[in-house]
């Protein structure tokens, strides 16, 4: 076996979360200031990747055991379906409709339909950059 | 506001994504197909009635206002391109049941097959060009995955060309994109064409104009840049490339009739390079088809002179000779698909596509060889089938306005392509019984013609009730001529 680079593994631990939990700060962020699904998207999927990197295919196939071609659906199902609904109360594809509500410890907030959309095209900002990281990486053998 | 006009772009959309979920069971792929690419053709047929009752309908995406937002907008040329498309999916899709391996079909084939014609459909109805951009694309990804799909040496080098070309052709399509936005300030197209009628005719709007004809040209396949065409075509099995026969290289047609008439109607500069251009493609074109012994190859080529006519079509620019292109795009969408699926048909029998190699298909499978003989005169233009009505208008028109050269051009053109479509029947369909595959005499293929008798009774009924199509597409070119109403539906002035 060949030998562990325990520096890296133990940082990554680290640092992938940090990633992640930014990626999930700008993707909330993203309605009205910069970010958005797109961005908060590749974020999340460069820590995917820097697992991917520092630890083997096989480990972190079995920890997040995911067909990515299927996340890359279940966005574009999402932002779809969100598009459709304001057709049901006869506008357009694609209205967006947004209010505030007081919530519980987050106090007033604005809730928008762009969101479930926003988070649609996460799915599949994450899901295809994955997916062609790991053909072009698996074609090796 | 109308969501009708969406829903052509939606319903395949939304098909789509459900079927990669259910990428291993064959018969949910193909009921889901069939249910979507139906439903879309009566959706499309139920639009162009409204069109045609209520005039030009539009929508508004997300309820942003005109210029601003973007817009999708059925017009006469648009919504009934969008039903002959989806028609024509129906058709391919059927085929490709008969003839599609199964392992084909679990790699994805159905989902990228509706993405393409979200792609089309989108391009054919958007009112936005950067939208139409955005369209175009899909239109492309898709069409590279089918094209590819399968993995044979010679369709991978043929597949990476048709990549290349068409990544570049997209980038000048951004880069002219950009200098109208810069000039004009919007890119919704009615509001583009509003912007140009009111700025003195330019230089600047020569230039993007013809950077536009570059990219669009590169589309469809014009003179200089048709040479990705024959070969990319040649490489997919019938089904995709009757589908990329009938339609991709329309879209870019399509495309060249919505800016030349909307955009740049004012530049005679243009039209001129249109008029020559459409001369050169058609007769180097038909050249092509003329030194060819390949049964597809053969109708390859000739997508690249049919082109050609309705360039010619485009650059004479009356209303006759805009009536007589819709009236020949709509003719080729449905013979050139159809020839293209008999070609699928032959090389099924014979196992080969090789014209010398396969002989007296005429007594072995009579059906065949008379559905075949219908759709090939047609293409070549005897009358009453449909070919003849759209060069009749478009030879009428180039005699109306003077433009005697490119009509010679054109009528020799024709002369050829009867000859060539000839070589084939002579060749394959008569003579004695010799074929390759010794058990090809006792081949059936009935089943295989069904889905492509829709389209042959199509090009027989197009003749023969020419009259009320004719009428239909000259309502068309009014439309297209004034873009007033155009411009009043989408802006609400």
């Amino acid at each position: 076996m060949r030998n562990t680079p325990v520096q890296l593994h133990v940082i990554t631990r680290i640092v992938a979360f940090i990633i992640l939990a930014f990626s999930v700060f700008l993707f909330f962020a993203g309605h009205n200031n910069p970010g958005g699904g797109f961005i908060g998207g590749l974020m999340s999927a460069s820590a995917l990747v820097l697992l991917y990197l520092s630890f083997d295919l096989k480990t972190i196939k079995r920890v997040i055991p995911f067909n990515y071609a299927k996340v890359i659906a279940s966005g574009l199902l999402l932002a779809i379906l969100t598009g459709i609904v304001g057709m049901f109360f006869g506008f357009p594809f694609l209205t967006q409709f947004f209010d505030y509500f007081p919530l519980p410890i987050l106090g007033e907030t604005e809730l928008t339909t762009a969101l479930p959309f926003d988070l649609g095209i996460y799915l599949v900002v994450v899901g295809f950059t994955l997916l062609v990281i790991l053909t072009v990486a698996e074609d090796d053998n | 506001m109308n969501n009708l006009i969406i829903l052509p772009i939606l319903i395949p959309m939304l098909m789509g994504v459900i079927l990669i979920f259910f990428k291993d069971s064959k018969t949910i792929q193909r009921v889901v197909s069939v249910i979507s690419v139906g439903l879309m053709l009566l959706l499309s047929v139920y639009l162009s009635y409204i069109v045609y009752v209520d005039g030009i309908q539009t929508i508004e995406l997300g309820d942003w206002p005109a210029p601003f937002g973007i817009v999708l907008v059925a017009d006469l040329l648009s919504s009934s391109l969008v039903a002959l498309s989806s028609l024509l999916a129906l058709v391919c899709l059927f085929f490709a049941f008969q003839t599609f391996s199964a392992e084909r079909e679990r790699n994805y084939f159905h989902p990228f097959f509706l993405f393409l014609m979200v792609g089309v459909n989108g391009s054919f109805l958007t009112g936005d060009i950067f939208n139409l951009f955005v369209f175009f694309e899909v239109m492309l990804i898709s069409s590279f995955i089918l094209i590819s799909m399968g993995s044979k040496k010679y369709q991978l080098r043929e597949s990476l060309k048709y990549v290349i070309i068409n990544t570049v052709s997209s980038m000048f399509f951004i880069i002219a994109i950009a200098y109208l936005y810069g000039v004009t300030g919007t890119l919704n197209m009615a509001d583009l064409s509003v912007k140009i009628s009111e700025l003195e005719q330019t230089g600047v709007i020569s230039v993007i104009a013809v950077v536009f004809l570059f990219v669009f040209g590169t589309k469809s396949a014009i003179f200089p840049l048709y040479y990705w065409l024959p070969h990319s075509y040649y490489a997919p099995p019938a089904a995709i490339a009757a589908l990329f026969g009938g339609l991709l290289t329309k879209v870019g047609v399509y495309t060249l009739m919505r800016t030349y008439t909307l955009i740049f109607p004012h530049d005679p500069l243009v039209f001129q390079i249109l008029l020559i251009v459409g001369g050169l493609t058609m007769f180097i074109g038909v050249l092509g088809a003329v030194s060819q012994f390949d049964f597809k190859r053969i109708l390859a080529v000739h997508i690249v002179s049919q082109v050609g006519y309705m360039i010619m079509g485009i650059g004479i620019f009356t209303p006759l000779a805009i009536a007589g292109t819709f009236f020949f795009l709509a003719h080729n969408i449905i013979v050139k698909s159809a020839l293209f699926l008999f070609a699928g048909v032959a090389e099924k029998i014979t196992g080969t596509s090789h014209l010398k190699e396969m002989s007296g298909l005429l007594k072995t499978h009579p059906y065949f060889a008379w559905l075949f003989f219908i759709a090939a005169i047609s293409l070549a233009g005897i009358p009453p089938l449909s070919g003849f009505f759209g060069k009749f208008a478009l030879v009428v028109a180039g005699f109306e306005a003077g433009n005697y050269f490119v009509i010679a051009v054109s009528l020799a053109t024709g002369v050829l392509t009867l000859f060539s479509m000839m070589k084939i029947f002579m060749t394959s369909f008569w003579g004695e019984v010799k074929f390759p595959d010794p058990q090809a005499k006792d081949k059936k293929v009935g089943k295989l013609l069904i889905p492509i008798l829709p389209l042959v009774a199509l090009t027989i009924l197009l003749g023969v009730a020419a009259e009320p199509f004719m009428q239909f597409s000259l309502e068309l070119a009014e439309q297209l001529m004034d873009p007033s109403e155009y411009i009043n539906s989408v802006l609400k002035e």
